[in-house]
């Protein structure tokens, strides 16, 4: 019993213990409702099935979180202009590829590839705004962010002069769908790829370390030597970027760049990536690991719950009461209160046994 | 007293924070008479243009209001939107559908604003969460509960309920002599709705209340510094509490001017609201990081982002992002001008 007990506590008290349970509790409970979920079929010369469905449809979150993730762990704050910089740096890549004011087109002014790194460098320059306001100017980062959050949707409408344009050139439906000949979604090949750059990037150099040493405390950190203003704003740049890739990742989905749409509330989505894989949201130590199990996750949830036929509107209800459920068992004062009643539990346990073998004893 | 007492005395009367307030009047003041000079064949020198903004915003003060007690405080409310979208909803839902009388709808919408923020307003002081996640999740919350309850857009109409389209259509006429004679040669008098009265109380009694009350005193102190209230003796985490409860309740105030305005529900509605509110409150010198701000700069900072709209639909030919972006700039400077502002407070310690 013991041994069972021990084990336990100690599986709970591991890092990534909190994302996995919650991943296969959702699964657990799609695999209840119906049998059929984790059937994998090739339709076409593609891939079908839920679990596919969840992996493409996870791409945007999981960019988004690996970004978001940085900017949680270095200052304690979160850029809640991921969704709206990811509607600009879509609009921007359309715009470059179809030029300004073009409504419909299936030719593009310059090549696919330029246009999309024009795109992700605009998500980019976002990310680096942000970082200056916070990282430079010490601004608190949820206000620093909130100004893009309005304004780059609304630049992005601009950019496309207020219309949805339509990209309607084969190669660039690749990236949100498939490539002739290659069973698997593209966006599972590009999630990969980001995820594996930036764990190479915290593994093989420093910047991980610098980055969780900032966060915990960026004073000592600047004392000891990290210049952590820059690591602060270099965090933002590379939030920005994700934002820029999942934005033309969405993009390319819909062949299209829908200012209004594109990364609608996949800022709530993102944090609460970061937030379910386990990361506090105080800052300081961070598992991108945790953060992108927590990003597929969520996406589970919400294919869950639109199979189940709740509307796209009624989801977030659903979303709000998970991350209050988190946050609050996150929260230290929770847990000392909790961790207070425990071992105040164990102490009337262990009197009372002590006077009972007391009185035995007499 | 010597002169130089005099000049002395004369600075601390000017320091940043009263001077942040008097750049936020200027900047009203020369936007509205810059409008009022490129635009004055469109009627924007009218005195009804003007009582129209307050008018418009009439919900936007009241929910300036009560951001600003919670941004004294060091926090942010980022659910006001979605909570004026969702009362905006019960309201149109009992009136349009089911056919409820206004009062009790009132009083229910009220209380549901009450109850939103002891929620929030717990989580935040006594739980010790950051206010942005949990008033986020508040964000979502009202925002999936306005689709919970109906997710068509639904109009009061004066068959659903009279009372309530009449309150919606009353005119308070002011003194004839500020009317003017249209093209047609019709004199028009100006007039405001009761909602405007309805939003300048709240404005005087919030700062009465910040002004004179224990309750108003303690909210500074714990923006201020959050440690020495405590140590002087003020309840840190009820004040905090209090602060939620109450800008969720003028926020369902600020709801119902807005459906006074609007008169339906619909879950699109009032998106973006917190932006608004949040950029009027600093744009009206109310600093992010606690413990300085009233809410005459509040009014002021409405003012001006709803003298942004104004200029923006006047000219007619602009996008209505223009009129974001502009907000988002602004705020951007302020944001900016605080931060500035500390920095130079800090260097001359």
């Amino acid at each position: 019993m013991s041994v069972l007990r021990n084990s336990l506590q100690r599986a709970t008290r591991q890092k990534l213990f909190l994302p996995i349970f919650c991943m296969v509790l959702v699964l657990l409970i799609n695999l209840m409702k119906s049998a059929s979920f984790f059937s994998i079929a090739i339709n076409n010369g593609v891939l079908y099935g839920r679990l596919i469905d969840i992996l493409n449809r996870g791409s945007e979150i999981a960019i988004l979180a690996v970004g978001q993730t940085l900017v949680v762990a270095v200052s304690a704050g979160t850029d809640i202009s991921v969704g709206s910089v990811m509607s600009l740096s879509a609009c921007g890549c359309c715009t470059l590829l179809a030029g300004y004011g073009v409504n419909s087109t299936s030719t593009l002014v310059m090549p696919m590839a330029l246009g999309m790194l024009g795109g992700v460098l605009l998500g980019g320059l976002c990310g680096a705004f942000n970082g200056v306001l916070v990282a430079n100017l010490k601004i608190q980062p949820m206000v620093a962010t909130l100004i893009l959050f309005t304004a780059a949707r609304a630049i992005g409408l601009l950019l496309c002069d207020n219309q949805i344009t339509y990209i309607r050139y084969d190669p660039y439906k690749y990236l949100g769908n498939f490539i002739p000949g290659i069973p698997i979604p593209t966006a599972i090949f590009v999630t990969i790829a980001v995820i594996s750059v930036a764990a190479l990037f915290l593994r093989k150099t420093s910047l991980g370390l610098y980055i969780q040493s900032v966060g915990v405390n960026s004073r000592a950190a600047h004392i000891s030597g990290i210049n952590s203003g820059w690591i602060c704003f270099l965090c933002y740049l590379i939030c920005g970027l994700c934002s820029g890739i999942a934005g033309i990742v969405a993009s390319s989905r819909i062949y299209s760049a829908d200012s209004n749409n594109i990364g609608l509330n996949f800022e709530l989505d993102a944090i609460l990536a970061v937030a379910l894989g386990g990361n506090s949201l105080a800052g300081g130590k961070f598992t991108l690991a945790g953060s992108i199990i927590g990003a597929y996750t969520i996406q589970a949830i919400t294919t869950t719950l639109l199979a189940m036929g709740v509307s796209t509107d009624q989801a977030p209800v659903v979303k709000a009461i998970i991350v209050v459920i988190i946050v609050v068992v996150q929260a230290p004062v929770f847990r000392d209160w909790i961790g207070n009643r425990s071992a105040r539990k164990l102490t009337i346990a262990k009197v009372a046994a002590e006077s009972g073998s007391g009185e035995g004893v007499a | 007293m010597s002169g130089k007492d005099q000049l002395d005395r004369a600075k601390r009367g000017i320091d940043s924070n009263t001077l942040l307030l008097f750049i936020t009047i200027a900047l009203f003041v020369v936007m509205y008479a810059v409008g009022c000079i490129v635009y004055s064949g469109k009627g924007f020198a009218h005195v009804q243009t003007f009582l129209n903004l307050f008018i418009t915003n009439a919900g936007l003060i009241c929910v300036a209001c009560g951001m600003t007690c919670v941004m004294l405080t060091g926090g942010i409310d980022i659910s006001v939107g979605s909570l004026i979208a969702m009362d905006c909803m019960i309201l149109a839902y009992g009136m349009g559908v089911k056919g409820y009388p206004s009062i009790p709808l009132l009083v229910f919408v009220l209380t549901v604003g009450i109850v939103f923020g002891f929620v929030q307003g717990f989580l935040v002081g006594y739980l010790q969460i950051q206010p942005f996640i949990v008033t986020m999740a508040g964000l979502f919350f009202a925002r999936g509960m306005t689709a919970v309850i109906c997710t068509d857009q639904i109009s009061i109409t004066e068959k659903a309920n009279p009372t309530f389209y009449a309150w919606a259509n009353a005119k308070i006429y002011l003194p004839a002599f500020l009317g003017y004679t249209n093209n047609r040669g019709k004199v028009q008098i100006p007039f405001i709705r009761p909602t405007v009265i309805i939003a300048l109380v709240t404005v005087v009694v919030i700062f009465l209340l910040l002004k004179y009350t224990k309750f108003g005193r303690a909210l500074y102190a714990v923006g201020g510094n959050e440690t020495s209230a405590a140590m002087m003796g003020l309840n840190v985490k009820r004040t905090k509490l209090m602060a939620y409860v109450l800008s969720s309740f003028l926020c369902s105030i600020g709801g119902i001017c807005y459906c006074l305005n609007t008169m339906s529900g619909s879950v699109q509605q009032a998106k973006g609201f917190e932006m608004d509110a949040i950029a009027s409150a600093v744009i009206g010198g109310t600093l992010l990081t606690g413990g300085v701000g009233n809410v005459i700069g509040s009014l002021f900072g409405v003012q001006i982002t709803g003298t942004i709209h104004t200029l923006v639909t006047t000219n007619g030919k602009l996008l209505s992002s223009w009129a974001n972006i502009a907000t988002a700039a602004l705020l951007c400077f302020f944001i900016v001008l605080q931060s500035v502002f500390a920095y130079v407070k800090n260097r001359s310690k």
